[in-house]
């Protein structure tokens, strides 16, 4: 049993880039649910807009990495408001299944075979990466220590990576300070007693979809550098996870994404490592090391069950501020 | 938590809750009879052939009505008489099928409900919606109009808000002061009494200086301790300068404080006038108590028989 | 009783695990370590010389089946590939039949991945557009009603509990697994194994609402916490599947019947017998909740289910039999879906949620028949919009159509409005 490397895979996992833009995106989704109660289950949807976004601006169109930057922010603005207009007047059960339904809608168009010449259709997209790393400012070399050890293109990937996190956090914890930010958590109780104080609650609700949809994107722009784009990846199940380490964190507040995310993505490595090396120490003979895999997510369903049910404010949350538990 | 409970001997009448001090009633509001959709001398809100249809059923059918400005006007009327409805449409909350409604002047039809609260015109909603899961302060704050740091990109730069936000909470540890939950300001509402809810959500309507306060069932679900309370805070509305307009069934309480009475049954307006006229019209009686129309109603209690009590009960009930 | 039938179903099911085959055919690509894999038989034959060719990732390979049907073809990488089967190299009379000749082959969490074409008998012919038309249309009706087997279950499970069930998926993946282990593994007839599925189904509906959502209601757990058990619930189901069953597909006894012919329209006796099945079976709950007691009792408790309570009904045992009928029908449209598609996999229910969904929507959240109405509507539009929009975007018409009624009648066709104050 090398526990060294279990534990050396899973601790990886910490300040992995991958890690990072699942932080982002449930940071995005905790502006969404936690703190407005808009049940946004199209949060994939996003994401993959900021993929594409960036890849088809760098592959296609030649941008530099502002530019496709700028065009999946964009991209995910106008998904935003074509999302906001039929959904924010629906209520909570609608806008779920419509949330899933655009952005199955988003997959679909970037899958179909009709696009493919843009988009690759089903094989995706890769070859994005050159000019992100042309922004490299750190020498070819290897820095960091022990497992947390990488290249200077991965370690300027999690520089950048993380300070966006680090950056948004900041961002949401002022706003949601502020009367902006009460406004919110107003609409999230009872609209209609906060437009009866004369606020504009439609217009509230879409800036906050747009707020939180621009995480999502620029998440799946971080999501995919490390990786190609694949419309596979980004299929609901992908937002269930995302809500997954939201709950595990605490909805409403801004550490318990990043958190939530870190011990998502540990506890994970850390299972499948260990259960793929019992299964080939012969430790668990009724099981192969492809259902190993299964298993873990096996408990992420049950895992979610759980902590719905018995401890909905996460980690981090605050019981008494809880919204949709009423 | 309540306030301390006055012992109440289930087989005596209540006393009914009387402000503290003899309100002085406004008189002179109408102009010719007062028969339902006269004009007044000062109108603030002028309703024109409103009419409100649910499926087949007809909730609202209004003609004409008008509210007097800066008195206390009392709209009653039997369970399901659209008294309800009738505030909804009026404040946006609902589209009217036809009709035209004007406040101060100027026309609300079509008007969103949060477009017609800035305009001046605060409501209330018989289920409090006090925003529990808010703090009492924050709930408070959130009344305060033209906030600065409600906007989205201002809210980033708290420079920009600071001080509005200062002055705001002055304003609201003013009003919380006077309604008597200061004490409770960081408690968030969820904790507080139903009662105690009811004046946060009246203090709440206050924070931005309404002209027109629409109050739906005020006393509804309150004890008898804070309803004293309640009734001193509209007359005191009313003496600062505010136009009321308020939903009830509370007979004793109509008749202490209201200076005129508009009466709704089944979505029209059947009578109009002085409260104490307006108990003994005919058409009142009937729509409240059907063919036993020999009874009267709001009068105190030696003449009570005890059916007739037992029907006002059940129109408490049936809320 | 039930505990039994549970365990007897999971070993089934563990014993459905070890029917893998695997055998060294003509293999291109093998310095790769992973392996695309098919075997191309028809009506037990295999048939040689047939053209494989394979493209993705950048990487492109073809192969021709040996003399055991059998081909190989190895990648570079873990991805998604497109196979495609090419049809003039088919002997005369045989053709793809249904699933069309390009496959997308996507890795699982093996080296190996398994592709499998339909083949059935018949010529390939070119259709006018109105043959075209009715034949989708006909097709229509019967996705639209297998669907709306899956979908009033929905729809009546929300109507009386407020729950809106992601987990209704792994009910009708449920009753299609059962009904390949009792007919394949268990060597049953397929109208009996169908029948036991059926029942079981019922069975795990009656023993979740037991289990999970009746514990829940007495704890007074909230509506949205609910639907996100219910997420949790599907993902754990839905990877229990795969731990059982592995991530291939595979077919019912009775799927590669020959279509026939009537005028325009081709169908198979499966498809005629789903058709009829589901009218049956639709007919019969349209009689249950119109004409028996309980049946009123359900749509009362639907519509308002604290009105309901006060007027003496007992709620509970109300959602009770809604979840045992719900989880019944789910099932069977399981069984139906597997025969539409074709193919059993461990997450063909979650493949058909998000258009139950679409429909029930459509149709107006917690009304058996706005479930209906709406099943119709999305099961025509996602058959017929293949007129227009190329095939592997045929679920995005329904999803539009649903995003464009809610637009402009958010409660759905047959929903209805709520009041403010």
């Amino acid at each position: 049993m090398d526990w060294g490397a279990i534990f050396g895979n899973a601790a990886v996992e910490l300040i992995s880039p991958t890690t990072a833009a699942y932080a982002l995106a449930a940071l995005g989704l905790a502006v969404h649910f936690g703190y407005t109660g808009l049940l946004n289950f199209g949060q994939a949807g996003f994401m993959a807009l900021g993929a594409y976004g960036y890849a088809i601006s760098i592959l296609t169109f030649g941008f530099p990495v502002w530019g496709a930057f700028l065009v999946g922010v964009g991209a995910s603005i106008v998904f935003a408001l074509i999302l906001g207009v039929p959904t924010l007047r629906l209520r909570a059960d609608y806008l779920a299944i419509v949330t899933i339904a655009a952005a199955e809608i988003v997959r679909l168009l970037f899958t179909t075979n009709t696009f493919a010449s843009v988009t690759g259709s089903a094989n995706g997209l890769s070859g994005y990466k050159n000019e992100f790393a042309a922004l490299n400012p750190l020498a070819p070399g290897r820095y960091g220590f022990g497992p947390f050890e990488n290249n200077a293109y991965d370690t300027w990937l999690r520089i950048v990576a993380w300070s966006i996190v680090i950056l948004a956090a900041l961002l949401v914890w002022q706003i949601m300070r502020s009367p902006w930010g009460r406004v919110i958590k107003g609409i999230r109780e009872d609209e209609d007693a906060v437009r009866a104080l004369g606020k504009n609650v439609y217009a509230y609700k879409m800036q906050s979809l747009i707020l939180g949809g621009v995480f999502g994107t620029i998440a799946g722009m971080i999501f995919a550098l490390p990786r190609a784009v694949v419309p596979s990846n980004y299929q609901t199940t992908l937002t269930f996870f995302i809500y997954a380490i939201l709950l595990l964190g605490g909805a409403a507040t801004v550490l318990g994404p990043i958190i939530g995310s870190m011990i998502f993505w540990v506890l994970l490595s850390f299972f499948s490592g260990f259960v793929a090396r019992a299964v080939e120490a012969g430790w668990l003979p009724f099981m192969t090391t492809v259902q190993g895999g299964q298993l873990r997510f096996i408990l992420v369903g049950v895992a979610i069950m759980l902590i719905v049910i018995f401890r909905p404010q996460g980690i981090f949350g605050n019981k008494k501020e809880l919204a949709f538990v009423r | 938590m309540s306030a301390s409970a006055i012992p109440h001997d289930s087989s005596a009448p209540l006393e009914p809750p009387v402000p503290t001090q003899k309100p002085i009633k406004t008189t002179g509001l109408h102009i010719g009879d007062a028969v339902p959709g006269c004009r007044k001398v000062d109108p603030i809100l002028v309703v024109d052939n409103v009419r409100r249809t649910f499926g087949g059923l007809t909730a609202v059918d209004v003609e004409h009505v008008e509210v007097p400005r800066g008195a206390i006007t009392a709209l009653i009327g039997p369970n399901g008489a659209g008294k309800t409805t009738l505030f909804n449409l009026l404040t946006g909350f609902d589209k009217p099928d036809a009709g035209k409604w004007t406040f101060e002047g100027r026309s609300l039809s079509g008007v969103p409900a949060y477009k017609v609260a800035r305009m001046g015109q605060i409501r209330t909603f018989q289920l409090t919606k006090a925003l529990g899961l808010l703090t009492v302060m924050d709930n408070m704050l959130l009344g305060a109009k033209e906030q600065v740091g409600e906007n989205l990109f201002r809210a980033l730069l708290p420079f920009l808000w600071r001080n509005q936000e200062a002055d705001n909470r002055v304003k609201a540890l003013d009003l919380l002061t006077r309604f008597k939950l200061d004490a409770k300001k960081d408690d968030y509402a969820a904790s507080l009494s139903g009662g105690q809810r009811k004046l946060l959500e009246m203090a709440r309507a206050l924070m931005s200086d309404p002209t027109l306060v629409m109050l739906d069932e005020p006393m509804a679900g309150v004890n008898p301790a804070l309803t004293q309370s309640l009734l001193d805070h509209i007359l005191n509305l009313k003496s600062q300068g505010m136009t009321v307009l308020f939903v009830e069934h509370d007979m004793h309480m109509v008749r202490h404080i209201a200076d005129w009475v508009i009466v709704m049954a089944e979505g029209k307006v059947v009578a109009e006038g002085d409260p104490h006229e307006v108990m003994k019209d005919p058409a009142v009686i009937d729509a409240y108590l059907g063919q036993h129309h020999d009874e009267d109603i709001g009068e105190d209690s030696e003449s009570e028989t005890e059916h007739v009590s037992a029907v006002k009960e059940l129109l408490d009930d049936e809320r | 009783m039930l505990a039994i039938l549970l365990l007897s179903l999971l070993t089934a099911l563990t014993m459905a695990t070890f029917s893998v085959s695997s055998a060294n055919a003509d293999e291109v690509g093998t310095e790769y370590d992973y392996t695309i894999t098919g075997n191309v038989q028809f009506n037990g034959d295999a048939l040689d010389g047939v053209a494989i060719a394979l493209n993705g990732n950048g990487y492109r390979a073809d192969t021709v089946t040996d003399a055991d049907g059998k081909w190989a073809i190895g990648v570079p990488e873990k991805g998604t590939y497109k196979v495609t089967l090419d049809e003039d190299t088919l002997p005369d009379g045989v053709i793809v039949a249904k699933g069309g000749n390009v496959i997308e082959a996507e890795f699982g969490l093996t080296n190996r991945k398994s592709v499998n074409f339909f083949l059935g008998e018949g010529t390939r012919n070119t259709v006018n557009f109105f043959d075209q038309f009715v034949n989708r249309f006909v097709n229509g009706l019967n996705f639209g009603l297998l669907l709306a087997l899956a979908a009033i279950g929905v729809s009546l499970i929300f109507g009386t509990t407020g729950l809106s069930n992601f987990a209704h998926a792994e009910m009708i993946t449920f009753g299609a697994l059962a009904a390949l282990v009792l007919s394949v593994n268990l060597g049953l007839p397929i109208w009996l194994a169908i029948l036991i599925a059926v029942v079981l189904s019922g069975g795990l509906g009656f023993g979740l609402d037991a289990v999970i959502w009746k514990p829940l209601r007495r704890k007074g757990v909230a509506v949205i916490p609910l639907m996100i058990v219910s997420i949790g619930l599907s993902l754990a189901l839905r990877y229990l599947y795969q731990y059982f069953f592995g991530g291939s597909t595979s077919q019912l006894p009775g799927a590669g019947m020959r279509d026939l012919q009537f005028g325009p329209v081709s169908l198979s006796p499966i498809d005629l017998a789903s058709m009829g099945i589901s009218i049956v079976v639709l007919l019969a709950v349209a009689y249950f909740l119109l004409r028996t007691r309980i049946g009123k009792a359900t749509r009362a408790v639907s519509d308002n289910p604290s009105l309901a309570s006060a007027s003496g009904i007992d709620v509970d045992n109300v959602i009770r039999i809604v979840w045992v009928v719900g989880a019944a029908l789910a099932g069977l449209s399981g069984v139906l879906w597997a025969y539409f598609r074709p193919g059993v996999s461990w997450d063909m229910g979650f493949q058909m949620l998000l258009l139950v969904f679409a429909a029930v929507t459509l149709g107006g959240l917690g009304t058996a028949f706005g479930a209906l109405v709406g099943s119709i509507i999305v099961g025509l539009f996602v058959e017929l919009s293949t007129l227009w929009l190329p095939s592997d975007m045929k679920i995005v018409g329904a999803l539009v159509i649903l995003i464009l009624v809610l637009l402009f009648r958010p409660q759905g066709i047959l929903g209805r409005k709520e009041r403010i104050g």
